[in-house]
């Protein structure tokens, strides 16, 4: 039972989607995750709560403040079209968008607790050999918080996979733009007849999901031992 | 070259107030833990930053709050060797060595090689500091700080992490880059065997600021300062002249005698420094017959202190050297010592072992 050419387009669709959403998330995630865990300033509480507010605001709330904000006639969305030319409402880039809103606190609380863990010690060390600020982040601090940064990375990647209220209610569900893998099984299950395609996307999503666990796992066991320390052969 | 410190700062309820001078060879910072030996070498990193004050390196300053100077610590080439190594775990020895040449630090491969070959590093290279010993990470940290090109080298309790056997292999490769690299250090420590060993100048730090400053054998013989930081006791500068394998004992000579010790690391012609604690020491005012102390030294009461809680410490001039002792104020009584009284000063050798001896 090989998927079909419309099963395909939807497992592309969903991938697409959910690569572009983690790729332009991380940078952001990783720069709030880092001043959240280092940094204090007048309003970090309320910063904090904002960043998690996705996670527990009903999904349908932020695709409709997507779509008050980034539709075409939306503040945000008009000014972007103006001058960029990048249109985000009824596009797989507004999946992309929603998809990477929905999953960056999740990102976000991952690589800060990783940022948490290092030894600032070994951040003073290196500036005692030279090293300056950017050269500590990213010789120390971003190779040690390596563990967190992959398991933010599947966290937000299988969370935009799922992704499926605000997706819906921003971008709607069009076939071949914005119909991704949730999407298009509960269409199927609105359509009579439509079960044993749902039961074969939803069988996909569990190769899919449990395809992204394992390579994740495999990252971070090889990450969590060289921050530790040891050979990679393991020798002691 | 010279590095002079004058600082000041709050840190909760502690005040540190520390003013000394260092120059070439080995400062010792000596002082109790919490005295604030590491705040001050802290400072002098740029790691903790003074709230007035002024530090300056062959005369010219990284802190001057005066003038509003604060060079920030990757730009003050300080060496800087932590009490837990510290090494970058996710990068493998020879990547820790070489981190500093990624910042502009980098030292000629001549000198990577010298450093390698000195502290013993070669078969470590390609290894990753989860899997050294306690020993060989400190030689590891120890070479990364030289190979930064530093101007100054800080040696913050090196060795307090390790055991007995560990400390004294560290302590022969810290000796040995005293004598091959002419890098001034500042070291700090708790344990004065360690100070006696490898100190040229001691700034005895207490309770945050500078209770005393001088060459080693003045200040860790000072009675004043035995009982607030350390034990006293004196330091005597003495020369193997004797290695007796059989018994396993060494005989040095000194100004005002010799002295019998139990094993010492050290070849006959060598100089070792060796201190005497004054509890060490008993006096007896004739020679004493059938007796297992091996070292009776003559010599004349040169001071007796003042009595504090019944305990008195006599000064024995022995030749040139000053000895203490320590001993019951009733014994001082009984024996009617003196200024000027002759007396046997009596040492047992083995209360003069080899952490207590170290070569100079």
């Amino acid at each position: 039972m090989l998927p079909t050419a419309e099963e395909w387009e939807i497992l592309r669709l969903s991938l697409r989607v959910a690569f572009w959403s983690v790729l332009v998330s991380l940078p952001l995630a990783i720069a709030v995750a880092h001043t959240l865990a280092r940094s204090n300033f007048p309003g970090k509480t309320l910063f904090d709560a904002t960043v998690h507010l996705p996670l527990v605001l009903p999904p349908v709330v932020v695709g409709y403040l997507l779509l008050l904000l980034f539709g075409r006639r939306g503040p945000i969305g008009a000014w972007l079209e103006e001058w960029f030319g990048i249109i985000f409402a009824f596009r797989w880039t507004g999946a992309a968008l929603a998809a990477g809103i929905m999953g960056f606190p999740l990102m976000v609380r991952a690589v800060r607790l990783s940022f948490e863990s290092i030894d600032r010690k070994l951040e003073a060390a290196a500036s005692t050999l030279g090293a300056g600020r950017a050269g500590v982040f990213l010789t120390v601090t971003l190779p040690l918080a390596l563990p967190g940064i992959i398991t933010g990375v599947l966290l937000s990647f299988a969370r935009s996979l799922g992704e499926f209220g605000a997706t819906i209610t921003f971008v709607s569900n069009i076939p071949g733009e914005t119909r991704t893998l949730p999407l298009a099984i509960y269409t199927y299950t609105q359509t009579p007849a439509g079960d044993e395609a749902a039961l074969r996307l939803s069988l996909i999503a569990v190769l899919l999901s449990l395809a992204a666990l394992y390579v994740s796992e495999v990252l971070v066991r090889r990450a969590a031992k060289r921050v530790r320390g040891d050979d990679a052969d393991g020798r002691h | 070259m010279t590095l002079t410190v004058d600082i000041e700062r709050h840190l909760g309820a502690f005040h540190l107030k520390a003013a000394f001078e260092a120059g070439d060879g080995i400062t010792a910072l000596f002082g109790r833990s919490g005295a604030g030996k590491t705040s001050v070498v802290n400072a002098i990193a740029g790691i903790l930053r003074p709230e007035r004050g002024r530090i300056t390196i062959e005369g010219e300053p990284v802190f001057d709050s005066g003038r509003g100077i604060d060079v920030p610590t990757p730009r003050r080439r300080i060496g800087y060797v932590f009490q837990e190594g510290r090494l970058f775990p996710h990068l493998n020895v020879r990547q820790n060595l070489r981190y500093a040449g990624f910042f502009s630090r980098a030292t000629p491969q001549s000198e990577f090689a010298h450093v390698v070959e000195l502290l013993g590093l070669k078969d470590l290279l390609d290894r990753r500091p989860g899997n050294l010993s306690g020993g060989e990470k400190q030689r590891v940290a120890i070479g990364r700080a030289l190979l930064s090109s530093p101007r100054l080298l800080l040696l913050d309790e090196p060795l307090a992490s390790l055991d007995p056997h560990r400390k004294n292999e560290v302590l022969q490769y810290i000796e040995l880059m005293r004598d091959e690299i002419k890098i001034p250090i500042v070291y700090v420590s708790h344990a004065v065997e360690e100070v006696v060993r490898l100190a040229d100048t001691v700034v005895l730090v207490s309770a945050g600021e500078v209770a005393a400053i001088g060459a080693a054998e003045e200040v860790l013989g000072r009675p004043d300062l035995s009982t607030s930081a350390f034990e006293g006791g004196a330091v005597i500068d003495a020369r193997v002249v004797e290695q007796d394998m059989q018994y396993d004992l060494a005989t040095l000579a000194f100004d005002g005698g010799t002295l019998t010790v139990t094993n010492v690391d050290a070849l006959i012609g060598e100089p070792v420094r060796v201190r005497i604690r004054a509890r060490d020491v008993s006096i007896a005012l004739e020679r004493p017959q059938r007796i297992s102390i091996q070292n009776v030294l003559g010599g004349r009461i040169a001071a007796v202190g003042d009595e504090r809680s019944g305990v008195v410490d006599v000064s024995i001039g022995v030749g040139a050297t000053i000895l203490r002792s320590r001993i019951t104020a009733r014994a001082a009584r009984q024996l009617g010592l003196a200024p000027g009284l002759a007396v046997y000063a009596l040492v047992k050798a083995v209360s003069l072992d080899r952490r207590g001896a170290g070569t100079v």
